[in-house]
C-alpha cells in the first residue's frame, strides 16, 4: 500500500536559518508518526510544508499520494490540520466554526449539521455549542479545533503539538480520542515535545533536532539505544534494606540503594531478571510495596542522542498550574508492575 | 474531556463529498464570517459610528464657527470631508483585522482548506467596504439632523456615494498591504493612524486649503482625499466649485477622484496580494 505521508529531503531556509535541513520519512497508512524534538527543532515547519501552508526551499513531500508542491489542492482535500495554537474563530460559536469550515469545504449543509452534532457529542461540546469560542477553556478549544479538523473526515490528520498547555486530564482525554481515530483507520502525524506522548501514541518516532533527523524507530527501539533496563524494588520497611540489597546483589552486581524512599535499583537485562528477583523476594519474606521494570525514557534517549535534554519550555501564556511538571522528573517510570 | 463518548465512527471510508467552492462562494462565506464578527462585537463599529459622529459634532460646533467657507454653511462643507475621512480610516480597520487573523492562525486554517487563497483578501475587502458603508449611512443621518442636505438631485447624489465607495475600495487595498506586511495588530494600528491623520487633515476636509502656507496648500490640493471631498461637495451641492487659483485636480474633482481610485487600486492591490502571498509562503 502506498504510504499516507512521505517527506523527501525537505529543506526550508528562513534567511540564513536552516529550519529544516533535509528531512525524509515515510508514514504507512493507518499508523502514527511522532515527530519529537525540542522547541525550534523544525517540527512545526515540517508540518507546515507537508500541509501546504509553507513552500519548501527544496525537496518535496506526498500526502495521500499527492505531491505537496504540484497538487496542493488535492493534498488539502485529503488531510486535516490541527495547528499549534488552536485556530478556532473565537468570536464565532462552536457550531458556527463548523458551519464556516463546512461551507469552505463545500460540504452539503445537511451533512455539516449532522456531523456537527456527532462531533460535539463525541467531544463533549454539545452544551457549549452555541457559546462563543472565546468563552471556552483551553481543553475545549483544542477539542473544537480537532472537531473542525475532522469535519470532512480526512484520512490523514496532522497535529502540531496537540496537547501543549493542556492539563494532564485534558491531555489523556485527547490521547483517548486520537487512539480512537487510529482504530478507525486514520493516519496521524503529530509533533510533540513530550516524550511521554510520543511513547504513548506513536508507532514510529522520528527525533528531530536543529532541522535534521537524528534518530528514527519505534519507541522501544529508541529506548533500547539509550541503555538497559533496571529493576526497581520499593520495600515496605526500611529495616529490610540491607537484607534486600544482599539478595539483589546475588543477581546483579550493581545495586543502588535509596534509603529515604526505601527503594533499590539494580541493572537488569529484561523481564527475565525481574521475575527472578521477584521470586527471590517471594521466598525471603521481605515485604514489598512495589516491584517493576524501569526502562530508559525517551528523555534519556534524547540526552543520549543530543547531549541535551528535551524538556519543553513552559509556554508563557498558560497557567503554570495547568501544565504538567517537566518530563525529566518522570525518568524512572516503572513499566511492568507486579503485585 | 472526561467523558469522551464513543458514538458513531467517523471512519475515513465514509467521507462526505467535498466540492471546493468558487472564489465568489468562498469569499462570500468569509464576508459572512467577518460580518458575524461585527454583529457579535458592535464596538467594532465605534470607529465609523460614535467616533465619526463625534468628529462631526466637534468640528461643526467647536471649530466650525472659526472656519470661514465660501458658498455653504460650515456643516454642509464639513460632511463630505468627514465621510471621506471615514472611508480612509476604514483602511486601518481592514489592516488590523487581517493582521489579527494572520496572528491568530485563522488564515492558516483557511489556507489548509481546498479554497482559493485570494478568498481571504476578497472577503476581507468586501466586508470592510460594508463596514465603511455603515459609517457613511450613520454620517449621512447625522448630517441630515444638523442641516446637511443633498441639493443636486438623486443622480448626482448617488454618483457621489459611488465615488466614496470606489475610493474606499482603493484605500482598503492599502490596508491589506500594510496588514500583510506587519506582524502585530499594535504595529498596524500605530502605523496606520500615523499615516491617516496627516492624510485626512492636510486636505480640504476640515478647512479650505487657501489659508495654508503655499507649500502645504499644494500638498493638500494634490491629496487624493481633497479631490474626492471636492467631488462630493460639488455633486451634493455643499459648496462652490474650487477657486480659479486652486490646483488642477480640484478643478476636475470627479474625473480625478475616479482616476485616483483606479490608480491606487492598481498599485496597492497587486502589492497587497504579493505581500500576502509572500507571507503565506512561510
Amino acid at each position: 500500500m502506498a504510504p499516507a505521508v512521505e517527506a523527501v529531503e525537505l529543506v526550508k531556509h528562513f534567511g540564513d536559518t536552516r529550519a529544516v535541513d533535509g528531512v525524509s520519512f515515510v508514514v504507512p497508512a493507518g499508523s502514527v508518526l511522532g515527530l519529537l524534538g525540542p522547541n525550534g527543532a523544525g517540527k512545526t515547519t515540517l508540518v507546515r510544508m507537508l500541509t501546504t501552508l509553507s513552500v519548501p526551499t527544496s525537496g518535496t513531500g506526498r500526502v495521500a499520494g499527492f505531491d505537496i508542491r504540484r497538487e496542493p489542492t488535492q493534498v488539502r482535500r485529503s488531510m486535516g490540520l490541527t495547528g499549534q495554537a488552536a485556530t478556532v474563530d473565537e468570536i464565532l460559536t462552536g457550531r458556527e466554526n463548523l458551519k464556516l469550515i463546512g461551507a469552505l469545504y463545500g460540504l452539503p449543509k445537511r451533512y455539516v449539521r449532522e456531523a456537527t452534532e456527532r462531533l460535539f457529542d463525541r467531544f463533549d461540546l454539545t452544551d457549549a455549542a452555541d457559546r462563543m469560542a472565546k468563552t471556552y477553556s483551553g481543553g475545549m478549544r483544542r477539542r473544537l479545533d480537532l472537531a473542525v479538523s475532522l469535519l470532512a473526515a480526512p484520512p490523514i490528520l496532522f497535529l502540531d503539538e496537540p496537547t501543549t498547555g493542556l492539563d494532564p486530564q485534558s491531555r489523556s482525554g485527547l490521547w483517548a480520542v486520537l487512539r480512537e481515530l487510529v482504530d478507525e483507520g486514520t493516519t496521524l502525524v503529530l509533533t510533540t515535545q513530550y516524550l511521554e506522548e510520543a511513547d504513548h501514541l506513536a508507532d514510529e518516532v522520528v527525533v528531530v533536532d536543529k532541522g535534521k533527523v537524528i534518530a528514527a524507530g519505534t519507541p522501544t527501539q529508541l529506548k533500547d539505544q539509550a541503555g538497559r533496563a533496571s529493576v526497581v524494588v520499593t520495600l515496605t520497611r526500611a529495616a529490610d534494606l540491607e537484607d534486600a540489597a544482599r539478595l539483589m546483589r546475588a543477581h546483579s552486581p550493581e545495586v543502588h540503594v535509596e534509603r529515604s524512599s526505601r527503594r533499590l535499583t539494580a541493572q537488569a537485562g529484561g523481564l527475565g531478571d525481574m521475575t527472578r528477583i521477584a521470586a527471590v523476594f517471594e521466598s525471603s519474606g521481605i515485604e514489598l510495596d512495589d516491584l517493576g521494570l524501569a526502562r530508559p525514557s525517551l528523555d534519556d534517549v534524547f540526552l543520549h542522542l543530543t547531549g541535551h535534554r528535551a524538556e519543553p519550555e513552559r509556554p508563557a501564556d498558560t497557567d503554570p498550574a495547568a501544565t504538567e511538571p517537566a518530563e525529566g522528573t518522570t525518568a524512572d517510570t516503572p513499566e511492568g508492575v507486579t503485585p | 474531556m472526561t467523558a469522551v463518548r464513543t458514538t458513531a465512527a467517523l471512519s475515513p471510508t465514509t467521507r462526505p463529498p467535498i466540492s471546493p467552492p468558487s472564489l465568489l462562494r468562498a469569499s462570500s462565506t468569509i464576508v459572512w464570517r467577518n460580518l458575524l464578527h461585527i454583529r457579535r462585537m458592535p464596538e467594532m463599529l465605534l470607529d465609523v459610528t460614535v467616533q465619526s459622529v463625534m468628529f462631526v459634532l466637534l468640528f461643526a460646533y467647536v471649530f466650525g464657527g472659526a472656519i470661514a467657507v465660501r458658498g455653504a454653511s460650515y456643516k454642509e462643507f464639513l460632511l463630505p470631508g468627514i465621510m471621506v475621512q471615514t472611508m480612509v480610516f476604514s483602511s486601518a480597520i481592514v489592516a488590523m483585522g487581517l493582521t489579527s487573523d494572520l496572528q491568530k492562525g485563522i488564515v492558516d486554517r483557511f489556507k489548509s482548506l481546498p479554497v482559493p487563497r485570494s478568498a481571504v483578501l476578497v472577503g476581507r475587502s468586501i466586508s470592510s467596504l460594508i463596514h465603511s458603508s455603515i459609517g457613511v449611512v450613520v454620517m449621512a443621518a447625522t448630517g441630515l439632523l444638523i442641516g446637511w442636505r443633498v441639493r443636486n438631485g438623486v443622480v448626482d447624489g448617488l454618483v457621489a456615494f459611488l465615488l466614496l465607495l470606489m475610493f474606499g475600495f482603493a484605500v482598503i487595498w492599502l490596508g491589506i498591504w500594510v496588514g500583510s506586511l506587519m506582524r502585530t495588530v499594535e504595529a498596524v494600528q500605530g502605523f496606520m493612524f500615523t499615516l491617516m491623520f496627516p492624510l485626512t487633515f492636510v486636505a480640504n476636509t476640515f478647512a479650505p486649503p487657501e489659508s495654508m502656507p503655499a507649500w502645504l496648500r499644494a500638498i493638500a490640493e494634490w491629496n487624493p482625499v481633497s479631490a474626492v471631498t471636492q467631488a462630493c461637495r460639488e455633486l451634493w451641492g455643499n459648496g462652490l466649485p474650487a477657486r480659479a487659483d486652486a490646483a488642477w485636480p480640484l478643478q476636475h474633482p470627479v474625473m480625478v477622484s475616479v482616476a485616483w481610485s483606479l490608480l491606487l487600486t492598481a498599485v496597492f492591490a497587486p502589492l497587497a496580494v504579493a505581500a500576502f502571498r509572500r507571507r503565506s509562503r512561510d
